[in-house]
C-alpha cells in the first residue's frame, strides 16, 4: 500500500512538478517573552502567527506585553502598538526598558473599525517584528462580535513571514486562529517598598508605604497562567526524524 | 561644417550660448566669449554656411529685445571647430575656412596663438615646445605644418604631434556639447479646471513620471517634494512631502500625495498644478547579515501616510517622554527608522500600567482618611467597588508658577467591583486644588 501510494507520488511527480510534492513545514520560530518562565512554559511567541492573551483586569497582562516589548526592542526588532482606548502609558513602558525609537504606536481613539484597519496595514507594510493589538479596555460583547474572518485575514497576511501578532483582551476572542492563547487571572503582588525606592515621601507616618510591583518570579507565582496551543511546536525538524522517533 | 562664434565686447550679464541656441541645438562653449555651433542640417532653415554666417553676424549687432548682443562677433565656418576657433579668435567678422585648405587662412598665424588646450596640452608644456620651435626657426602654422610627422614625433613626442595637427586644422574631434541645466520642476496648465481628485491624480502621475525621469538621467533622488497649485479663486494651495529616505519611485510620489490631498483637499478647483523636488544623492546602505528585518523605508512612509489618514496625525508616532515629573507627560514625535542607535538597556519586570484618558472622575467615600468606597462613570469604563486595601498617599506638585499646575495625592487602591471575586488595582487621585477625585488607571 505505502510503496503504492510512492508509485503514485513519483508519476504525479513526473507528470506535474512539485505541485503534488509532500512540503515539509519549516520549524516554527518564536520570539522570546522576555520572562524566563513563561518561555519555558510556552516556547515564546510564534513567529508568522497569532498569540492571544486574556484576563481580567489587573492580571498581568500590561505586565507581560511590557516585557515582550522591551526585549523584542531591545533586539532591534521594529515593533508596532495598535492602542484602541489610547491606554499606553509611556512612563512605565520606559521604566520597563522598551525603546521608543523602534516602536510605532497608533492610538485609534476607542475605535474598534479604525484598530483593525490600521492592523491591516502594518501587516501588509511588512518588516514589524511585533505587533501588538491591545483591546484590553474592550468589552467583551464588543469583541465577541468582532467577525471571524478579519482573524482568519490577519493569520494568512502573516503566514511565512517573521511578524509575531499578540492579541491582549479581556476574553478569547481570536477564537481558533491564535496559535497560542495564554489565560491570565490573578493580581500583582503588593509589596513593602522602602521610601528610597518609591522616590516618594509618604504623607502619614502609619501610610503603608506599598506600591504594587511584580518580579520575574512572582508573575507566574501569583498569576495562573493556562496555555493552549493550536499548532504545536513541533520538535522534529523533518519528517525522517520524525519518523525514527516512531520506529524508537 | 561648424561654426565658431567670438564676441570680444560681449556684455557681462549677456549669454553666448543662449544666443547660438537660436541656430543650432549643438553648442560647445569654448570660453565665456567663445562657442561653437555644429550648423551640419541647417540649410533649410538658414541657407548655405556663408548665408548662416553672415545672419549670425547680422543678429548679434540687434538689441538685447531682439535676441541679439548689441555688438558686433567675429563668425568663423570650417570643417573642423578647432579651425573655425582659431580663425574666429584671429580674424574679424565673417571668415569662412574651405575644406582642406585651412592653411590657406590659418598659415601666417604666429605659433603663440595656437590653443594648446584644445588638444590636451599642458601649458608648461606647451610653452616648453613653443620655445623649441622659435629656436628652431618655426614662427608660424604653416612653418610647424610643413615639419616631418615622425621627425616632429621623435623629437617633441606626442604632445608635439597633436599641436602639429592643431596647426594644420587637421583635428578630428567631437563637440562637447553643453548640457542644458537639468529641471526638478514640471509644470501644467489646465484648459478647464478640476474640482475632483481623482483627475487629478492623473495630472500628479503625468508630472511624477516627468520628475522621477529627470532624477534617473542624472542618478539623483529626492526627499522633498513641493506641490503648488492655482485655484480658481486666484488663490493657491502648496503642500511639502518631506520624506525620511531620499527617493525615486513615482507610484511611491503618486500614493503619497494623493493621501496629502485626500487628507487636506484645496478649497476651490484647480487651474495649474506645479511639482518641484530637491535633488540629493540616493541613499546607499547595506544591511548586516544579522541585523532583524525593519519595514521597506518607501512601504512604511506609505503605511505612516495611511495611518495619518486613519487615525490623524497626532495619533501615529513613536513616544518621546518629556523633561518633566508632571504625571502622564509625554509627546508624540515622526516614526522614524533613520539614525538608530543600539544601546544596552536594562530591562526589568515591572508592573504594567493602562492610563485612563481622560482621567474618570469619581466619588470616593473616606473613612478614617482612607478610601473605602469608590464609584466612576465614564463613556468607556466604569468603576465601582469596596476598596479592600490602600497604599499611599504620595503627594506631587509642580509648575506652581503656571495656569496649569497640579497638586495632588495619589494613593493605590485595590477593588473588588460588585458580582466578582478578583481584586482590580487602580490608582486614584485627589486634586488639592479642587478637592476633586479621579481614577488615573489601573495597574495590570
Amino acid at each position: 500500500m505505502n510503496l503504492k501510494h510512492r508509485l503514485n507520488e513519483f508519476d504525479l511527480a513526473s507528470r506535474f512538478g512539485d505541485a503534488f510534492k509532500i512540503r515539509q513545514k519549516p520549524p516554527l520560530e518564536t520570539l522570546s517573552t522576555g520572562i524566563r518562565e513563561v518561555d519555558e512554559l510556552t516556547g515564546g511567541l510564534p513567529r508568522g502567527a497569532i498569540t492571544e492573551i486574556f484576563g481580567p483586569a489587573s492580571s498581568g497582562r500590561t505586565s507581560m506585553m511590557f516585557s515582550m516589548l522591551a526585549y523584542a526592542t531591545r533586539h532591534e526588532e521594529v515593533c508596532a502598538l495598535v492602542d484602541i482606548n489610547d491606554v499606553f502609558a509611556p512612563t512605565a513602558a520606559a521604566a520597563a526598558g522598551i525603546d521608543f525609537d523602534r516602536l510605532l504606536w497608533i492610538r485609534c481613539g476607542d475605535t474598534l473599525e479604525n484598530a483593525f484597519k490600521a492592523t491591516d496595514l502594518l501587516l501588509h507594510a511588512g518588516g514589524f517584528g511585533l505587533v501588538i493589538l491591545d483591546m484590553g479596555d474592550v468589552a467583551a460583547k464588543d469583541a465577541r462580535r468582532i467577525i471571524t474572518s478579519w482573524w482568519y485575514r490577519f493569520r494568512r497576511t502573516i503566514e511565512n513571514r517573521p511578524t509575531s501578532i499578540l492579541v491582549l483582551s479581556e476574553e478569547a476572542c481570536t477564537r481558533s486562529c491564535a496559535a497560542l492563547t495564554l489565560e491570565l487571572s490573578g493580581t500583582p503582588e503588593w509589596s513593602q517598598a522602602s521610601a528610597e525606592q518609591t522616590n516618594v515621601v509618604p504623607l502619614r507616618k502609619s501610610a503603608p508605604v506599598k506600591r504594587a510591583t511584580v518580579t520575574q518570579g512572582n508573575l507566574l507565582r501569583f498569576n495562573s497562567i493556562k496555555v493552549n496551543r493550536q499548532r504545536p511546536l513541533s520538535p522534529w525538524r523533518n519528517e525522517d526524524q520524525f519518523r525514527a522517533h516512531l520506529a524508537s | 561644417m561648424f561654426a565658431c562664434i567670438h564676441a570680444p565686447n560681449l556684455a557681462a550679464d549677456l549669454s553666448l550660448a543662449e544666443f547660438a541656441y537660436g541656430f543650432s541645438p549643438v553648442v560647445e562653449e569654448v570660453a565665456g566669449r567663445t562657442v561653437v555651433i555644429d550648423v551640419e542640417g541647417c540649410e533649410l532653415l538658414f541657407g548655405s554656411a556663408y548665408e548662416l554666417a553672415n545672419d549670425v553676424a547680422r543678429r548679434a549687432k540687434e538689441p538685447r529685445a531682439n535676441g541679439g548682443l548689441e555688438g558686433s562677433v567675429n563668425v568663423a565656418i570650417a570643417a573642423n571647430p578647432d579651425a573655425a576657433i582659431h580663425a574666429a579668435t584671429r580674424l574679424k567678422g565673417v571668415t569662412f575656412v574651405s575644406p582642406a585648405e585651412e592653411l590657406i587662412c590659418l598659415g601666417e598665424f604666429p605659433i603663440e596663438a595656437l590653443e594648446f588646450s584644445l588638444v590636451n596640452v599642458e601649458k608648461k608644456l606647451a610653452g616648453e615646445i613653443f620655445e623649441t620651435l622659435r629656436l628652431w626657426g618655426i614662427l608660424t602654422f604653416q612653418d610647424f605644418a610643413a615639419l616631418p610627422v615622425a621627425g616632429v614625433s621623435e623629437r617633441l613626442g606626442q604632445e608635439g604631434i597633436r599641436l602639429q595637427q592643431l596647426a594644420a586644422g587637421k583635428t578630428e574631434r567631437h563637440l562637447k556639447v553643453k548640457q542644458p541645466a537639468p529641471v526638478f520642476s514640471h509644470s501644467i496648465e489646465l484648459d478647464h479646471a478640476l474640482y475632483e481628485l481623482e483627475p487629478l491624480s492623473f495630472i500628479f502621475a503625468r508630472l511624477l513620471n516627468q520628475l522621477c525621469a529627470t532624477l534617473n538621467a542624472y542618478a539623483l533622488a529626492t526627499n522633498e517634494l513641493t506641490l503648488h497649485m492655482q485655484l480658481e479663486d486666484q488663490t493657491s494651495h502648496d503642500r511639502t512631502l518631506s520624506l525620511p529616505h531620499p527617493m525615486r519611485d513615482h507610484k511611491v510620489f503618486l500614493k503619497l500625495l494623493v493621501l496629502e490631498m485626500e487628507k487636506q483637499p484645496p478649497q476651490a478647483a484647480v487651474k495649474a498644478v506645479s511639482i518641484t523636488c530637491d535633488p540629493v544623492k540616493p541613499r546607499v546602505i547595506q544591511n548586516g547579515l544579522f541585523v532583524p528585518l525593519a519595514p521597506a523605508p518607501d512601504k512604511l512612509e506609505l503605511t505612516l501616510a495611511r495611518l495619518t489618514k486613519l487615525v490623524g496625525d497626532q495619533n501615529v508616532g513613536s513616544p518621546v517622554l518629556l523633561d518633566t515629573h508632571r504625571p502622564d507627560a509625554f509627546s508624540v514625535k515622526r516614526f522614524e527608522l533613520r539614525n538608530l542607535k543600539f544601546e544596552i538597556r536594562n530591562s526589568k519586570l515591572t508592573v504594567g500600567f493602562r492610563m485612563f484618558r481622560p482621567p474618570l472622575r469619581a466619588v470616593v467615600q473616606v473613612d478614617r482618611g482612607l478610601p473605602a468606597q469608590i464609584s466612576a462613570w465614564g463613556k468607556q469604563r466604569s468603576v465601582y467597588g469596596k476598596v479592600v486595601d490602600v497604599a499611599g498617599p504620595w503627594r506631587t506638585t509642580g509648575d506652581w508658577w503656571r495656569d496649569d499646575r497640579w497638586a495632588r495625592d495619589e494613593w493605590d487602591v485595590a477593588v473588588v467591583p460588585n458580582k466578582r471575586d478578583e481584586q482590580v488595582l487602580y490608582r486614584i487621585y485627589r486634586e488639592l486644588n479642587t478637592d476633586t477625585w479621579f481614577v488615573e488607571g489601573a495597574y495590570d
